[in-house]
């Protein structure tokens, strides 16, 4: 592969910026003009030295090879991260011919480089000597997680308890009693040391308020919420996978201990959300040889972008391990044995009847599921009244979209790449409708990132 | 509900309605009644709780059973658009460039180029090459249209029929398919008399004045004669602006229409009638109003030197009010030199060296006037040429750049110069103000950069460069050229750069310049300077496929 086949498009580099006021202050940085001395080399280290408005440049350099996506290390004082001067030297290095040559990196860069090999050949021989003798006390992990099993039980009875009256009482108190009931079991549920219950608990409070239909919605999740509850009550007579899907639903910490799987990873969508407290991303991957989609989580405190970070269209090689519990999509990303590369590959999709059913299938393994990832094939955006569906091509059958994914400025992206013909569809599959999150032209043409 | 109905035959919603009414109402008031049999537990466990479990089972069940929805009609496809896709490199710009949305930042602007600002040439040149608008680009390119109306022309024509496919689905977009040529596909073929007419006849306002503007492009005569059939009915307001679009394709042709609208009954559509009629020399006003202004101006011979002298006309009769005069002046002007001048813009100008003694305009210019009639005489005759478009008269009010009256409070003022500096041609505009700058410097010279065409010819661009050398030397901050440098970093030919090499450094502070000017002025130039070099960079990626040299994406290919 060329130097060039390397090279990420500006919407990749983009995509890592952490809010948009970096994307533009990066994209001013785009030009040859501040730079001096930048360079790149074949193993994926971009580096190069930045006029600021300091006398002395400012020291840019990004590792785009790591498995985690890619580090960067520059001199300026800025908290962002990454900071302007990165983006603007990886859109330099994306954008121009001959802007960024392919050549050996200077002794500052090289200094850098050499100190992050060393700490993961470091961590990579810990953590192969160290896991074995983890559990340093086993008999004092054991009686920590029994302690920990019992609050929550606790919890879960106490939950149980409130459901019950709420629906002695009837549903349409619910809406009375307003937010701050179900603030308070929140409350309690974070107590127990469940964050699982805790946060459904918290989304049961914005139901009444959410429009017409809310009964409906309010007494499904409170079933499910139920369903839950009984769940961690009665684990010991629930198939390994189903018990171990309730544990990590209830919120108790998981580790991904499933066997490394190999394969070409191509990165579907990346998205972030947020709450007040903690951004999440999600990144959705689809294995070329396993056909396995799953996705990968990273956290983020308020305002700051998660570290990892792998824009769509990208194609590494690399190992996952899968955490446990059936039917559960998420992965730990292991060993990666090349940098991230542009792929023309793309993921093999469904009609949306299919789709349809396989989320109903997946719904045996974990009953909580709400969503899940679904490519469609030869679907065309159609507009559905206020609504918009994705309409398969060939059958008389729709998606309907969920109602968050009409108001996101992605839908418009994907109406005008379709311009009534069919595309491919990757997103989020499940009984609020579809969430778009990439799509492919009918013709030949990169992924276009919906979110 | 039945309590021992087999599910089977029970209606699943039916099922699941008793349970939400149940649930709603509560099991207090409401005893389930489906609930506990359908699960089949036996009667220990409360009300609720089997509510719940009941609830439970169909939730799963409702969700696992769904099925796809009907499609509803499905949208026609978009046009297809036969132009070449942008090569990779112009694609990426071109994001670069829309994710540059005012109000996603601030502050100093620093050494960085303004990308906004840069997106109307990006257009153009793109445009000029004749490449297809990358799809997903669209919606960022019709809501930077939105926001800025100057864009719209560039932006919709490099957007592309889809753009107007896509348009027609979002209601924010609507302006697209106003300001298409045409309102987008709604627009009957010209050459369809029939289709023509019936939208003529019954569409909407806003419909028309499209229709018409399309016809006259095409075929004038067909558009005044469509006008001139529903004349008579038509509103003040809607005569005018039809009577507007008429200045596309303006021509002898049309002064019988335009001399029967002289006749109006509303007052702003005889003074349009009058102006379109004055433009055509050869019409029958402008030779009326060349008698009437022919009898206000005239030859003094028997001085020592040749001089115009100017009668201003005593009274604005209902004829020459016919013709377009406007009788009332604006408050602070007197009557006879608001006609007189009213008069002499209208007249044509080829009639003045006859009726004075045989002169080419430029000795007209300078002969002398009686009585301080001068500055209303000139900026009369600066209306006319810019009306007539008469690169002749132009040039001999323009003057020579280095004239001291072209920089300061002159018969002519800036404003008239710049317009006068429109009816000439590129490369003189250009050559005309470079001389401006080089005596007069840069502080009066932002509304005559204005009108010079881009990229600046090569000695208007040395003028500026030196004239903004010369303002740094002065010791002055860079801001107060803001404007001035602005246009530079979007005008400058990209090849000029390499004459900023010596402005680049932050030069010594001398005691008389203002502190710190030096820091500022160094950051002005690089940002000239890389402003330059990207527009180098957009034009090549632009080039790419025209050089034959290979985009990088499709170097790229399947990688692995």
């Amino acid at each position: 592969m060329t130097q060039q086949g390397v090279r990420w498009s500006a919407d990749q580099v983009l995509a890592l910026a952490p809010d948009a006021a970096s994307r533009k202050a990066g994209s001013k940085l785009a030009a040859a003009g501040p730079w001096s001395e930048a360079g790149s080399s074949d193993e994926g280290t971009v580096w190069g030295l930045c006029k600021g408005s300091g006398s002395k440049p400012y020291q840019t350099v990004v590792d785009i090879a790591d498995a985690a996506g890619p580090a960067y290390k520059c001199t300026c004082p800025s908290r962002k991260f990454p900071c302007k001067h990165a983006l603007g030297l990886l859109l330099l290095w994306a954008g121009e011919d001959g802007a960024v040559p392919t050549g050996k990196a200077p002794d500052w860069a090289e200094e850098w480089l050499a100190g992050r090999r060393k700490r993961a050949q470091e961590k990579r021989a810990a953590g192969g000597a160290g896991s074995p003798s983890g559990g340093a006390d086993p008999e004092a992990a054991r009686r920590r997680a029994e302690r920990r099993a019992e609050r929550v039980g606790a919890g879960a009875t106490e939950l149980e308890r409130r459901l019950t009256d709420l629906l002695r009482g009837g549903l349409a108190s619910a809406e009375q009693a307003g937010y701050g009931l179900w603030e308070e079991t929140a409350a309690r549920m974070v107590d127990a040391q469940a964050p699982g219950l805790a946060a459904r608990v918290r989304e049961l409070g914005a139901i009444p308020g959410s429009g017409p239909g809310w009964p409906v919605r309010l007494l499904e999740e409170c079933a499910l919420l139920h369903l839950l509850d009984q769940g961690w009550l009665r684990r010991d007579g629930l198939p390994e996978g189903l018990a171990a899907t309730v544990r990590s639903r209830v919120g108790l910490p998981v580790s991904a201990d499933g066997p490394p799987v190999r394969d070409r990873w191509l990165v579907l969508a990346q998205y972030d959300t947020a709450d007040a407290k903690l951004t999440t991303r999600r990144i959705w991957l689809h294995g070329a040889e396993s056909d396995r989609t799953c996705l990968l989580l990273s956290y983020g405190a308020a305002g700051r972008a998660p570290e990892l970070a792998l824009p769509v269209g990208l194609a590494l090689e690399a190992e996952v391990s899968a955490y446990p519990g059936s039917g559960q999509p998420r992965v730990a990303l292991g060993e990666q044995f090349a940098p991230p590369a542009p792929a023309a590959i793309r993921p093999p999709g469904v009609t949306t009847s299919r789709a349809a059913a396989r989320y109903g299938e997946a719904l045996r393994d974990d009953p909580w599921l709400d969503a899940v990832p679904m490519t469609l094939d030869r679907v065309i955006p159609t507009p559905d009244g206020e609504s918009w569906q994705l309409a398969d091509a060939d059958e008389d059958a729709a998606l309907p979209l969920t109602p968050s994914a009409r108001s996101r400025p992605g839908l418009w992206r994907l109406v005008a790449l379709s311009g009534g013909a069919p595309v491919k569809v990757f997103g989020e599959c499940g009984h609020r409708g579809f969430t778009p999150l990439t799509a492919w032209p009918e013709g030949p043409g990169q992924a276009v990132p919906l979110c | 509900m039945n309590r021992t109905s087999a599910p089977s035959e029970t209606s699943a919603s039916g099922v699941w309605e008793d349970l939400v009414t149940t649930a709603l109402l509560g099991t207090d008031r409401r005893p389930a009644a489906s609930a506990g049999g359908s699960a089949g537990a036996g009667p220990a466990r409360e009300a609720p709780v089997a509510l719940l479990d009941a609830a439970a089972v169909e939730t799963v069940r409702r969700r696992a059973g769904l099925r796809p929805a009907r499609a509803a009609r499905r949208p026609d496809r978009a046009p297809a658009d036969p132009r070449p896709a942008l090569p990779a490199a112009a694609g990426r710009r071109l994001a670069l460039l829309l994710a540059d949305r005012p109000g996603t930042g601030g502050g100093r602007r620093g050494t960085s180029p303004d990308l906004m600002e840069l997106l109307p040439q990006w257009l153009a040149a793109a445009n000029a090459h004749g490449f297809a608008a990358p799809p997903e680009s669209l919606p960022a390119l019709l809501d930077a249209a939105r926001g800025r109306t100057d864009l719209r022309p560039a932006a919709l024509a490099f957007a592309g029929p889809r753009a107007l496919w896509l348009a027609r689905l979002n209601p924010d977009w609507r302006f697209a398919l106003r300001a298409a040529p045409g309102g987008g596909a709604t627009l009957p073929d010209p050459d369809d008399a029939g289709e023509v007419e019936r939208l003529w006849q019954e569409g909407l306002f806003a419909e028309r004045v499209a229709l018409l503007t399309a016809i006259r492009t095409h075929r004038p005569a067909a558009a005044r004669e469509l006008l001139a059939g529903t004349w008579a009915t038509e509103r003040a307001e809607d005569r005018l602006m039809f009577l507007d679009s008429l200045r596309t394709g303006l021509g002898i042709e049309d002064e019988p229409f335009l001399e029967l609208t002289l006749a109006d009954r509303s007052r702003n559509v005889r003074a349009t009638a009058a102006e379109l009629l004055s433009a055509l020399p050869d019409s029958a006003l402008a030779a009326r109003m060349a008698v009437r202004a022919g009898a206000c101006v005239a030859l003094d011979r028997t001085r020592d030197a040749p001089t115009i002298v100017v009668e201003a006309p005593l009274e604005c009769d209902t004829r020459m009010e016919r013709d377009g005069v406007a009788a009332k002046p604006p408050a602070g002007r007197g009557e006879r030199s608001w006609w007189l001048g009213q008069l002499v813009e209208a007249a044509p100008l080829g009639t003045w060296p006859g009726r004075l003694g045989g002169r080419t305009p430029q000795d007209i210019v300078a002969l002398p006037v009686a009585d301080d009639w001068q500055a209303e005489l000139h900026a009369a005759w600066c209306r006319a040429a810019v009306r007539q478009r008469d690169p002749v008269w132009a040039r001999a009010l323009l003057g020579a750049p280095s004239a001291p009256e072209a920089g300061g409070p002159g018969a002519v003022s800036l404003a008239e110069r710049a317009k006068l500096l429109g009816t000439l041609c590129a490369a003189e505009r250009a050559e005309w103000v470079a001389g401006f700058i080089a005596t007069h410097g840069l502080s009066e010279a932002f509304q005559l950069l204005g009108v010079c065409a881009v990229p600046w010819a090569a000695p208007l661009g040395r003028a500026v460069v030196d004239a903004l050398n010369i303002a740094r030397d002065a010791g002055s901050y860079p801001w107060s050229f803001s404007g001035v440098m602005g246009l530079a970093e979007r005008c400058l030919d990209p090849v000029e750069a390499g004459r900023l090499d010596g402005l680049l450094a932050v030069p010594d502070e001398r005691e008389d310049a203002s502190p710190g000017a030096g820091g500022y002025w160094a950051e002005a130039f690089q940002r000239l300077m890389t402003t330059l070099r990207l527009r180098a960079v957009m034009a090549d990626e632009l080039d790419a496929a025209r050089h034959g040299r290979a985009p990088a994406a499709t170097a790229a290919g399947p990688g692995g």
